[in-house]
């Protein structure tokens, strides 16, 4: 028993992989480069559920069918994300964050 | 034994995820940061095997390996910068970022070392795909007809979004 997968391991990787994520989001330029620390965001959130799912109700699916809805709207934030970050470039010839402060006092 | 080949496989899995995210995170290059973003879906898509949901690892890689990360390459090349090399700069917050992402992670390890969780001692269904169908189509149903429907929403969004701003770019 004491080599056998525990949840605890999943939480872990996936609280890891959320920092990590986190991190990016605060401390990078880049829009483009915050919409991928998003994803890897969501992506840990959705270990945490696959790994819960598995551990503690394996016979009900329900963690999965959350994953799958998790997986569908970060598709369509990022299509949406992209196509936010295009538009305000060819008014603005930049994606650099800190130069978006044209709704600042 | 059964028990430490899956071990080894949660080991080099979570490295090669928590390694590929770290250069996601880290490198200068955004092109290079999309391609790692690939290696630590596919890892992703590998701890899901090893959790037996084979329909979300596939679905990983179709959605995420695939359309995502060519979507987000596509998306690098519209803004390209004059030089790649430093097309991906850190800002000042980083210096607050560091502490607060770390503080972050140990309260979570803090307290999930000290969850007490009610793990089942049943047994995957050997079919995990086929038992999705009916949860999704009967209990879920209206979340899954909502789901469609912003995809739909959020693409066309998307499409009229940049197609606008570009009829009004030139004229200006």
């Amino acid at each position: 028993m004491g080599t056998a997968l525990n949840p605890s391991y999943f939480m872990v990787l996936s609280a890891a992989l959320f920092a990590i994520g986190l991190y990016g989001a605060l401390s990078r330029k880049n829009a483009i480069a915050v919409l991928i620390s998003i994803e890897i965001m969501l992506t840990a959130v959705n270990i945490n559920l696959v790994a819960i799912n598995k551990f503690l109700t394996p016979e009900a699916f329900i963690g999965q069918i959350f994953a799958i809805f998790v997986i569908t709207v970060a598709a369509a934030e990022v299509g949406l994300g992209l196509a936010i970050i295009i538009a305000i470039y060819r008014n603005r010839h930049t994606v650099d964050l800190d130069d978006f402060n044209w709704m600042k006092w | 034994m059964d028990n430490v080949y899956s071990l080894l496989a949660f080991v080099l899995l979570a490295g090669m995820i928590l390694g590929s995210a770290l250069l996601v995170v880290t490198l200068r290059n955004l092109v290079h940061s999309v391609l790692w973003l690939i290696v630590m879906f596919i890892g992703v898509a590998g701890t899901f095997l090893l959790l037996n949901a084979d329909f979300v690892a596939a679905v990983q890689v179709l959605v995420y390996a695939g359309a995502v990360c060519i979507m987000l390459v596509f998306g690098v090349m519209l803004v390209q910068r004059p030089n790649m090399e430093h097309s991906n700069p850190i800002n000042w917050r980083f210096k607050l970022a560091a502490p607060l992402v770390g503080g972050l992670f140990i309260v979570i390890g803090l307290l999930t070392a000290k969850s007490q969780l009610v793990v089942s001692g049943q047994e995957v269904p050997a079919q995990t795909v086929q038992a999705l169908a009916p949860i999704l189509l009967n209990d879920f149903v209206i979340p899954f007809e909502v789901a469609a429907i912003l995809l739909t929403v959020a693409l066309t969004g998307a499409l009229l979004l940049v197609k606008e701003v570009k009829a009004n770019g030139n004229g200006s």
